[in-house]
């Protein structure tokens, strides 16, 4: 007996939930990204038909969706988190009549009985601290950019402004577990790991979503951060980040150990694949196939990688208008910017930056200016750049943090110091490329920057946009665990029309 | 012919439904509950149109049993009219034309409901008598009649080799020896299996292998997990789990000492620690994160666990509504969340390691120190009671002196006050200091005084109410308390400061709850607090055992480093006496007090003996020598107690908080009040006390008419060697999980395991001696295309070895392992710098596990579910390897096979390392022939003999590594340096480095990552 499909289907009715034909293709969707199941997919997928997937096909995907929902604007995405939430009143939410109330208390009218955090909450009076700094409209769009923000004002006319994002979460652990995985409590899969899941890499040689860490120069006792933060939670554990850093070993373990070289890896790594295909032969198991197969990607990576992270052959030029310098008092974020253009170039899906240091409670003014520098040119050489590659149009760049900070002062306010506590209410973050239509700013908030007044955009909104440029219905992308059709924005989220070009 | 298979996917399955028997519960239930219950399913918010299908009697208003074609139902599944549509278009789950047949059939056989089968118990199923000849055991009848059912048969038996590789790693986590494999081919007798089963079953690895699964189902881990991450450690639970799993513990005794070994009867501190199965959740201190808040997550945690481990429920969606899909309202779950509400908690810890409530838990040799040194006291204690009449005549003198002659305290005037948390202070008219400002976790306020007095004898330290306080204090707590753990007094101050000794502390009022005694302050721990005594003024008198002359400055540092974090004093006082007896009037126990104004003549026994005992240990400078002995030995108890681990575990308060339901799940919205109760779907409480607590709840789990306790139990260990369980989502027993492959295989089980005494070795013993388990796990194309998963079973199991077994393995065959079992958790190889870049703190007093400290000999090998386990950032070669992080319970691993998996296995130093070693052992025991060698290592590996054409591809890559390294002998000697391990000077390097290659290649084969 050759091949009988009757005994398959046979099967597949027998165990009813799990071998509906849409499982099918997602096991088999799950190889052609990176890899299998545990189940054989690949001699799955050689029994199966090519239904869905004509190689022309545009809204085709490497990932368990068997196609995108909408045409696509944006391919892939850079995402420059800012850890520890930035301050929208210093850089991009302009408040002229705060000047008029420097330390007045905040008006019980504003705050309107919201909860404040603990570190606040015990304060006599929550004193007005205008920003320090002055505030300039830029571009034919007229964008308010702070003077902290030179670089990213000179491309106002690329980016959208996004005053109006709000969360519930006061605290960076849930703030920040909140934005990134649309929960605040730990357990869910963060915005790349869906990615991966859903529509898979680009490339064969490197992964679909990529983490890289900088320690900004701010404040050098900034918040902690967690792998959960580019963790897959409950989706299969190959789609969690995978993080680089600088040094000899960018992706962990790549590197061969001391004394072995690419060509006795490969004459080790050609017997394994031997031995594996004899053992192929005794067991059937096209798992074994599989693991073949991933071995090879591994030593591919191995000079993909550094390949990747090699700056040597980029032009000076470029090297300057990012902005990188040995002595990397950025903690590396400008060079991190470069490597996340060279990643999209090659087919990662998903880069997240995460630039720590922005958690600023006291001396917020020293520690904004550090920061800034360490981001604003970088920031807009990246936009340029990808602009100048013709890459912007379908790659994404975001930019902003989990929350962002209130207008009174945490502690003493004097005229050229201030601290600031952490505020969900509304924060801004910016957007630029993949769809976003460029120089536009977006909601509004009052005049102390405390509650939005127009357009709000939650960050379940935000994250539904952002896959909307993706061209995924964020409804649509789910996964089923517990008996419950999971997705990145619980069950909320609108995707914002206002932010579509 | 692929296009063929694509037609035939989309259109066999409605003509094979359309003819057979449609049964609700494989059939329809899951339809139903996918695409329908979110509108019309049991949440009565969420409905709409006021209908709902999960009941028959309310189906019926759009079912039509007489003309079932023109059902409502029917018409809406069928239309074309896309507004009438069900379901709507919106709702993004359209139904397949397999599943409107499967419904449509199901209403023209007359819509018959039945009860969700994993909520009426399991009845013991007749076992079916297929099989014949193959069966060894009732599972496998059930599996033949299956296979007989679709027309296949079992497989052969595995080889012995492979058979005893797989066992061995399935009950021990570990690979065979080369002795125990030849041992089992040599054995030809009928039970030489059942001989090789029961060793491994009585091995500690046996209990080690058991633990480390539980260890992801509990959410063990070394850190805290939220923010910060501090280090905890929960080594004496885990030492408890592998403990109760080596001595084969009952389950149902397992889990009631899991759920709630604090409440049985007499509970011994094993029990204690083994209830703190539901301490492993994740706990925050992040500053400025609301209390409540933190303090709801830990508790709906517990509750979604103990759902998840022991009744396979999702019952966490009823956190915020009824459940969608199955009968669960959120009432239910407030019921259950009563239970585990009344813990003695703080929603802010754990910035100290362990946080409250915990027990210490001293390991045998520190217990016979402190019982030696407890024993001296008791001997003091016999001395201050024995005849001393010249003591006694001198007591009788001081009982005489006038009682209201109080001593003269002298307000101080405090300068250089600071604050190590960043308090304010504020003097007020009355001599108090106000403190204001930043409330930290722990405080230490330090000031210094002038003192004009000749002979300073005493410090009294007032705790003053004040208004702008909670509860009006004097403590800046939420409740108005404080916890003052330290007093330190120094004449001078910096480093030239000299310290003067505390010798006793007496206080108006200590907190009896918790015993919060004042005299423990001289001990660092738990430190004087005066709940419920708040609102009102105290204080507290430290004598010092060197009296300050008159004009030296003097430091005195109050000390507030309690697991209560922000219990600190709001507004306090200090002053200073000259009194040689300053605790009699001021610090007078108050039982003293009264035996004191009681006539001499009148006063009952016992409050003779009170007096005499504080006479002695207070104020005779003969006896109180003694007492101060006893001082420095708790000190010396104290000390040992702090090195001494301890264990969170669950406590009851003695009130226990009010439940309430909350909604949409969030913590500052309290609807209805509730009480302790079970899900009312599932079979009640019975017999129930009054407030049932957490003991009845675990009796509940483990009663024998609970439909889900044994049976997601049983499928969970069927998991573990199956690689899949009989129920493929072992996490959920809902209506939404997967209906078994073998429901009454599953039934069968779950019976038989509870009525054998919830015996898990019996029935893990069942299983692995099954002939379903021990067939080869070869495949054809055929069968594999019959059967991708192998949920029919015509085949054995054979899967990627889990995380840990892959790096134990490694150890093992290298002979790197070290077997030391139980203890604290070992750090070993890591990228360097992988915490750093993720944590803001560097290791101190207060934080841990911040910095990646990397152990070194022996601790580099233990087994690898010693690791240390961070939960902010996992170790990475495990989590490479499909490790959970351990946030949240997880009871099924994925398993994927990745690229970063291959350079795990080939780069990393662990391995690396292993590598070489192994390379000696092939030198040194292998043989002389390059083929002896790697026969000697294959089987190591793999428990076979090589084949010839295998040897010659490891004989080839023996041959090109020998001639590179030849030729850079250098390049060898690198090789031979990565890991810590010394390398055997003896042995030529460029011999080492290539059979080290060889090794790699060895450990990186798909039968040896993999347990056939």
């Amino acid at each position: 007996m050759c091949f009988a499909p009757g005994f398959l289907i046979l099967y597949f009715l027998l165990i009813p939930s799990k071998m509906s034909s849409f499982n099918l293709l997602q096991t088999r969707r799950q190889f052609f990204g990176r890899s299998a199941t545990g189940i054989g997919a690949a001699a799955l997928a050689s029994l199966l038909a090519e239904d869905a997937r004509a190689a022309d096909d545009p809204l085709k995907t490497a990932g368990a969706l068997p196609k995108l929902h909408f045409a696509p604007k944006a391919k892939r995405v850079i995402y420059l988190f800012m850890s520890g939430g930035p301050s929208h009143i210093d850089l991009f939410d302009y408040k002229p009549k705060l000047k008029e109330h420097f330390g007045e208390d905040l008006p019980a009218s504003i705050r309107m009985g919201q909860r404040i955090t603990g570190m606040t909450s015990g304060q006599k009076t929550l004193p007005v601290a205008p920003s320090l700094f002055k505030f300039a409209q830029h571009g034919k769009a007229g964008t308010w950019v702070s003077e902290l923000m030179p670089n990213v004002a000179m491309i106002a006319d690329d980016i959208a402004v996004v005053r109006s994002l709000n969360t519930e979460a006061i605290n960076h652990d849930p703030a920040i577990t909140y934005i990134q995985t649309g929960s605040q409590q730990p357990g869910r899969p963060s915005f790349g790991a869906w990615l991966s899941y859903g529509i898979g890499s680009l490339s064969k040689n490197l992964p679909a979503f990529v983490v890289q860490i900088s320690q900004g120069s701010g404040n050098k006792t900034d918040q902690p951060i967690f792998s959960r933060l580019w963790g897959s939670g409950f989706l299969p554990s190959e789609h969690q980040g995978v993080r680089f850093r600088s040094g000899s070993d960018p992706v962990l373990y790549l590197s061969n150990p001391d004394g072995v070289d690419t060509e006795s890896r490969r004459n080790m790594l050609d017997g394994v694949s031997d031995l594996n295909k004899l053992a192929a032969e005794s067991f059937g198991d096209p798992e074994i196939n599989t693991r073949i197969e991933q071995y090879e990607m591994a030593f591919r990576m191995q000079a993909s990688v550094p390949e990747l992270t090699d700056l040597s052959k980029e032009p000076k030029k470029v090297i300057d208008e990012y902005g990188i310098d040995d002595k990397m008092v950025d903690g590396g974020f400008a060079r991190n910017c470069l490597l996340a253009r060279r990643m999209v170039e090659r087919g990662v899906r998903f880069v997240q930056l995460m630039h720590r240091g922005w958690d600023q409670h006291s001396a917020l003014p020293g520690q904004i200016r550090g920061q800034c520098k360490d981001v604003d040119k970088p920031a807009a050489a990246l936009v340029k750049d990808l602009k100048r590659l013709g890459m912007l149009d379908d790659t994404l760049v975001i930019w902003g943090g989990e929350f962002g900070r209130t207008v009174y002062s945490q502690g003493a306010l004097t005229k050229d110091n201030y601290g600031r506590d952490h505020h969900g209410r509304c924060f801004s973050m910016w957007m630029a490329g993949g769809g976003v239509k460029p120089g536009i700013t977006y909601g509004e908030t009052d005049d102390f920057a405390y509650n939005v007044v127009k357009d709000p955009v939650h960050i379940h909104d935000w994250n539904a946009t952002i896959l909307h440029l993706l061209g995924i219905d964020h409804t649509r992308l789910t996964f089923k665990f517990q008996g419950r059709d999971y997705r990145l924005t619980d069950v909320h989220g609108n995707v914002v029309k206002g932010l579509l070009g | 012919m692929r296009c063929t298979l694509s037609a035939l996917l989309a259109l066999i399955p409605s003509a094979l439904w359309a003819q057979g028997k449609v049964e609700f519960n494989r059939d329809v239930r899951p339809i139903l509950a996918d695409h329908c219950f979110a509108c019309h399913g049991p949440d009565d918010k969420a409905r709409k149109a006021e209908l709902r299908l999960d009941k028959r009697d309310a189906a019926l208003a759009v079912i039509d049993l007489k003309k079932p074609a023109a059902s409502e139902l029917v018409k809406r599944i069928t239309t074309m009219v896309k507004t009438d549509r069900m379901p709507p278009e919106k709702f993004a789950k359209p139904l397949s034309v397999a599943q409107v047949e499967t419904l449509k059939t199901w209403v023209a056989q007359g819509a018959e409901y039945q009860g969700h089968w994993a909520f009426t118990a399991p009845v013991r199923p007749t076992v079916p008598t297929a099989g014949e000849g193959w069966a060894k055991n009732p599972i496998d009848r059930f599996v033949a009649a299956r296979l007989a059912k679709e027309g296949m048969a079992p497989g052969r038996e595995a080889d012995k080799r492979l058979l005893i590789r797989r066992v061995t790693f399935d009950l021990t986590g570990l690979p065979p020896t080369p002795k125990e494999v030849d041992d089992f081919v040599a054995d030809t007798s009928a039970d030489a299996y059942a001989k090789v089963v029961e060793r491994l079953l009585n091995s500690i690895r046996y209990g080690e292998r058991m633990a480390l699964d539980w260890m992801d189902a509990a959410r063990y881990a070394d850190t805290n997990g939220y923010h910060i991450d501090n280090g905890r450690d929960m080594t004496r639970w885990r030492e408890w789990v592998i403990d109760a799993f080596h001595k084969n513990k009952r389950f149902d005794e397992f889990t009631i000492e899991q759920l709630a070994g604090d409440l049985l009867q007499g509970s011994t501190i094993a029990q204690k620690v083994a209830s703190g199965f539901n301490r492993n959740n994740m706990i925050n201190f992040e500053g400025g994160a609301i209390p409540e808040e933190y303090r709801t997550a830990y508790v709906v945690d517990r509750v979604n666990t103990t759902a998840t481990v022991w009744m396979g429920l999702t019952i966490g969606c009823a956190q915020c509504h009824d459940h969608k899909f199955d009968p669960f309202t959120q009432k239910d779950f407030y019921q259950l969340y009563a239970f585990f509400n009344n813990v003695p908690e703080n929603g802010l810890d754990g910035n100290r390691g362990n946080a409250v409530p915990v027990l210490k838990v001293p390991d045998p040799q520190q217990e016979k120190k402190i019982a030696a040194l407890r024993a001296e006291i008791e001997e003091i204690a016999k001395r201050q009671a024995a005849a001393m009449p010249e003591v006694d005549a001198a007591q009788a003198e001081w009982e005489k002196m006038p009682r209201d002659a109080k001593t003269e305290w002298r307000q101080l005037e405090l300068t250089k006050l600071r604050s190590k948390g960043g308090a304010t202070f504020t003097l007020d008219k009355d001599g108090s200091t106000v403190v204001g400002g930043p409330n930290a976790a722990t405080e230490a306020y330090t000031f210094t005084f002038r003192s004009d007095l000749p002979k300073l004898t005493a410090i009294r330290v007032e705790a003053l109410p004040d208004d702008r306080l909670n509860e009006k204090g004097p403590g800046r707590s939420v409740n108005g308390n404080f916890v003052m753990t330290g007093i330190r007094v120094s004449l001078g101050d910096g480093k030239d400061a000299k310290p003067i000794a505390v010798r006793s502390a007496t206080a108006d009022f200590s907190q009896k709850e918790g015993t919060f005694d004042v005299a423990s302050v001289l001990k660092g721990s738990p430190g004087w607090a005066i709940y419920p005594q708040t609102g009102k003024p105290h204080h507290a008198v430290f004598e010092l055992t060197d009296a300050v002359t008159a004009g030296q400055d003097v430091t005195v540092q109050l000390q507030f480093n309690s697991h209560f974090a922000s219990h600190q004093m709001g507004r306090f006082r200090v002053s200073a006496t000259g009194s040689p007896t300053p605790h009699q009037a001021a610090g007078l126990p108050a039982n003293v007090g009264a035996a004191l104004k009681t006539e001499p003549g009148k006063r009952t026994d016992a409050q003779r003996n009170e007096l005499r005992a504080y006479y002695r240990a207070n104020v005779s400078p003969a006896t109180r020598k003694l007492n101060d002995r006893v001082g420095e030995i708790n000190k010396q108890i104290a000390e040992m107690e702090k090195n001494t681990p301890d264990a969170m575990v669950m406590q009851e308060m003695p009130k226990p908080r009010d439940t309430f339901m909350l909604v949409r799940g969030q913590y500052d919205k309290k609807g209805d009040k509730v009480t302790a109760g079970t899900p009312v779907a599932l079979p009640g409480l019975r017999a129930m006390p009054q407030a049932a607590n957490r003991l009845d709840l675990a009796r509940w789990l483990v009663s024998a008419d609970h439909p889900l306790t044994a049976r997601v139990t049983i499928n969970r260990y069927w998991q573990m060697f199956f690689g899949t369980g009989l129920v493929k989502t072992a996490e959920d027993f809902g209506t939404q999980g997967e209906y078994p492959s073998h429901p009454e295989l599953l039934d069968w089980l779950a019976v038989e395991f509870r009525e054998s005494g919830w015996d898990v070795r019996k029935l893990v013993t069942l299983i692995v001696t099954s002939a379903t388990y021990r067939q080869s796990s070869a495949m054809t194309k055929e069968s594999f295309g019959k059967d991708p998963e192998n949920r029919l079973l015509a085949r054995g199991p054979r899967f990627r070895l889990q995380a840990e077994f892959l790096r134990d393995q490694a150890l093992a065959v290298s002979g790197l392992l070290n077997g030391e079992v139980g203890g604290k958790s070992v750090s070993p190889y890591q990228p360097a710098g992988l915490w750093e870049e993720l944590m803001s703190r560097s290791d101190g007093a207060n934080w841990t596990a911040q910095t990646y400290t990397q152990s070194h000999g022996k601790d580099l090998y233990r087994r690898t579910m010693y690791t240390f386990w961070k939960r902010t950032c996992p170790p990475p070669s495990l989590a490479a390897l499909d490790a959970p992080d351990r946030e949240v319970c997880v009871v099924r691993r994925s398993r994927t096979n990745t690229p970063l998996q291959a350079l795990v296995l080939m780069n990393d130093p662990t391995y690396v390392e292993a590598s070489r070693k192994l390379a000696e052992r092939m030198l040194k025991e292998g043989g002389a022939t390059p083929e002896e060698r790697i026969a000697f290592a294959f089987k190591l590996a793999t428990a076979r003999a090589p084949q010839d054409k295998e040897t010659a591809i490891l004989k080839r890559i023996f041959d090109a590594q020998h001639a590179r390294f030849a030729k850079d002998k250098p390049a060898a000697e690198k090789l031979l340096k990565v890991g810590e391990a010394p390398r055997d000077e003896k042995l030529d390097a460029i011999d080492v480095a290539a059979w080290a290659m060889v090794a790699n290649a060895i450990l990186n084969l798909d039968e040896v990552v993999t347990r056939n």
